[in-house]
């Protein structure tokens, strides 16, 4: 397994078009510019870090890129198209998936139904079909009844497809997830915080398995603090500090940036 | 043997009764045990089916407009329609905003039909109702025991089709939607499922049952006055869910059958032990025993009798 998977980078020109790019994005929660003005942009088929102290407006850059948080100024595209304005639940149709930093699984759902909910276009989430062609639904819930028992082995948790969601441990929780969303089908996936609370052995696993999928050609996006994993996966980092973009570029670079370094060990700039 | 004659009268005239709760118990069980939508005003969307039934089924008359006489089964589909739509109406307001607005707003909507009900008197009859409407089975009211056998087997058919359908309808990947939404609608709406187009369809066909159910009560009794709508219905609902269950059709029933039971046995006791002039006051105990049983449910079995199940779908065999 390679350590860090091949593909194209961040933000360097390629010619090719981002699968998705900010233009000075910002939320303002009251005086506070919880973002302010940060643009970045994701080449398709990259594993791109969100790195930064706490605080730093990582998931409030996150919920506008997911559609939870209205952005108050600035333009998200996704797929060349501007979609800032759209409500949350349109994302996953244009391709971008998510996870959450404190994961949200149906607690009281089975696991392997956890990952049906994930599939998209299914005809029996409409109301008529499962009175008047059962024989229809049926055969597609096989269909992704098979389909998310592949996804829970591939995230080691077929064992426990028909528990309930409320007995797993955290990291447990972050895989389950990951084969949630994954079930969707995303062409870009925003991880946030897929380390934190995740024993090491669970670690190994999902570094190895987000490393996997991009070689299959899947974008990430990926808030995270350790540094471990940074920079096994990406290839380029974006560090905000107090609402901003600090500073891009390779892990190993903006690591030894004075004003990340400033950033991380405190010290308001001054 | 007249007496057990009266027996089979007054056992289906019971059994008919859960069975009209049932229905509207059923409804709720949409709402809030599948979507989590807390309605408390139920007797509202209970009343508009029950008056729309009525001034669609009964012969002409010159005490309030309607009386069109058309068949009792028409009436029972225009029930569900209007309370369907009175409910899309209300949640397409609220439904957007926080859950308390809907509470509100529900609780608004049922003191509204109240007072609608009470004195658009060309409409409803005012306080004195409305009286004529046409029964199923009409042609053997002389027969009691026949007259209540006929219109239990309708009422157990519907509570039947309803269940089924019902059945059909939430252990599926509609209903697996709904429990997702109610559960976490931020998770729900990151894999595209829009909370407030499901939250909307739960509530204006849980509404339309909840019509329903008034509108079989009404054709059952014959007739209907605004006193029968107060808010003491919507608790009786809701008790009934608690208890049988919330989140499983079953238990709506099951919880329907229970409740009905000890308001009746309770009703029964008290006309046995008190003497006639504490009778009014006896009929509080009627309430208190209701009230003991929510209470042991909330604290013994706050799932209810029948809890809701771990797998969604009936598709899958878990």
């Amino acid at each position: 397994m390679q350590d860090r998977p091949s593909g194209s980078t961040g933000t360097q020109a390629t010619g090719a078009s981002p699968i998705l790019s900010t233009l000075s994005l910002s939320k303002h929660f009251g005086g506070i510019a919880a973002v302010d003005g940060v643009s970045i942009s994701v080449q398709r088929g990259a594993i791109v870090g969100l790195i930064g102290p706490n605080g730093a407006g990582k998931t409030t850059m996150f919920d506008m890129l997911a559609g939870d948080l209205k952005p108050t100024a600035g333009e998200i595209r996704l797929q060349g198209r501007a979609v800032q304005a759209e409500p949350a639940h349109a994302r996953i149709r244009a391709g971008l998936g998510r996870t959450f930093q404190i994961p949200r699984p149906f607690a009281a759902m089975s696991l392997v139904e956890n990952v049906m909910l994930g599939k998209q276009g299914q005809s029996g989430e409409v109301i008529w079909p499962n009175w008047f062609r059962p024989g229809l639904v049926a055969a597609e819930e096989r269909r992704n009844f098979t389909e998310a028992m592949e996804l829970l082995e591939f995230v080691t948790l077929q064992h426990l497809a028909h528990e309930p969601a409320r007995v797993l441990s955290g990291g447990q929780r972050k895989l389950l997830e990951l084969a949630r969303v994954l079930m969707a089908k995303p062409e870009i996936v925003l991880l946030d915080e897929p380390a934190a609370g995740v024993n090491p052995s669970l670690l190994e696993i999902i570094i190895e398995r987000i490393g996997a999928l991009n070689s299959r050609g899947m974008t990430f996006l990926i808030i995270e603090h350790n540094m471990d994993l940074v920079s096994r996966l990406c290839r380029h980092v974006f560090v905000m500090a107090s609402g901003k973009l600090l500073v891009e570029g390779t892990p190993e670079t903006v690591v030894r940036d004075p004003d990340v370094i400033e950033a991380y060990l405190g010290g308001a700039k001054v | 043997m007249p007496d057990l004659l009266g027996l089979v009268a007054y056992g289906s005239f019971f059994l008919a009764i859960i069975g009209i709760n049932a229905i509207g118990c059923l409804g709720l069980n949409l709402q809030w045990g599948q979507t989590g939508l807390f309605n408390v005003g139920i007797a509202g969307f209970i009343a508009i089916g029950a008056y729309t039934s009525a001034l669609l089924t009964t012969p002409a008359t010159t005490d309030h407009i309607g009386g069109l006489h058309l068949p009792i089964l028409i009436g029972w589909l225009g029930a569900m329609i209007t309370s369907g739509l009175a409910s899309f109406l209300v949640g397409a307001a609220t439904l957007r905003l926080r859950s308390d607005y809907l509470a509100i707003t529900t609780f608004g909507v049922a003191v509204t039909v109240h007072l609608v009900t009470l004195n658009a008197q060309s409409l409803t009859g005012g306080s004195f109702g409305i009286a004529f409407i046409p029964r199923p089975f009409e042609t053997y009211a002389s027969q009691p025991a026949v007259f209540g056998l006929a219109n239990l087997a309708l009422i157990v058919a519907v509570v039947v089709v309803l269940y089924v359908g019902l059945e059909r309808l939430v252990r599926s990947p509609w209903g697996r939607v709904l429990r997702a939404i109610r559960e976490e609608e931020r998770a729900a709406a990151s894999l595209g499922k829009s909370a407030t187009r499901y939250r909307l369809q739960a509530f204006a066909l849980g509404g339309a049952i909840m019509g329903l159910s008034g509108a079989i009560h009404a054709s059952f009794i014959g007739f209907i006055a605004p006193d029968n709508y107060l808010s003491s219905v919507t608790f009786q609902i809701w008790t009934m869910l608690i208890v049988g269950g919330s989140g499983n059709n079953l238990g709506a029933i099951l919880g329907a059958a229970l409740i009905w039971t000890t308001w009746s046995a309770t009703g029964f006791f008290t006309g046995m032990v008190f003497p006639p002039e504490q009778q009014a006051r006896a009929a509080a105990l009627q309430i208190v025993a209701i009230g003991l049983i929510l209470s042991g449910t909330i604290v013994i079995r706050p799932r209810g009798l029948l809890g809701e199940r771990t797998t969604v779908s009936r598709h899958l065999n878990g």
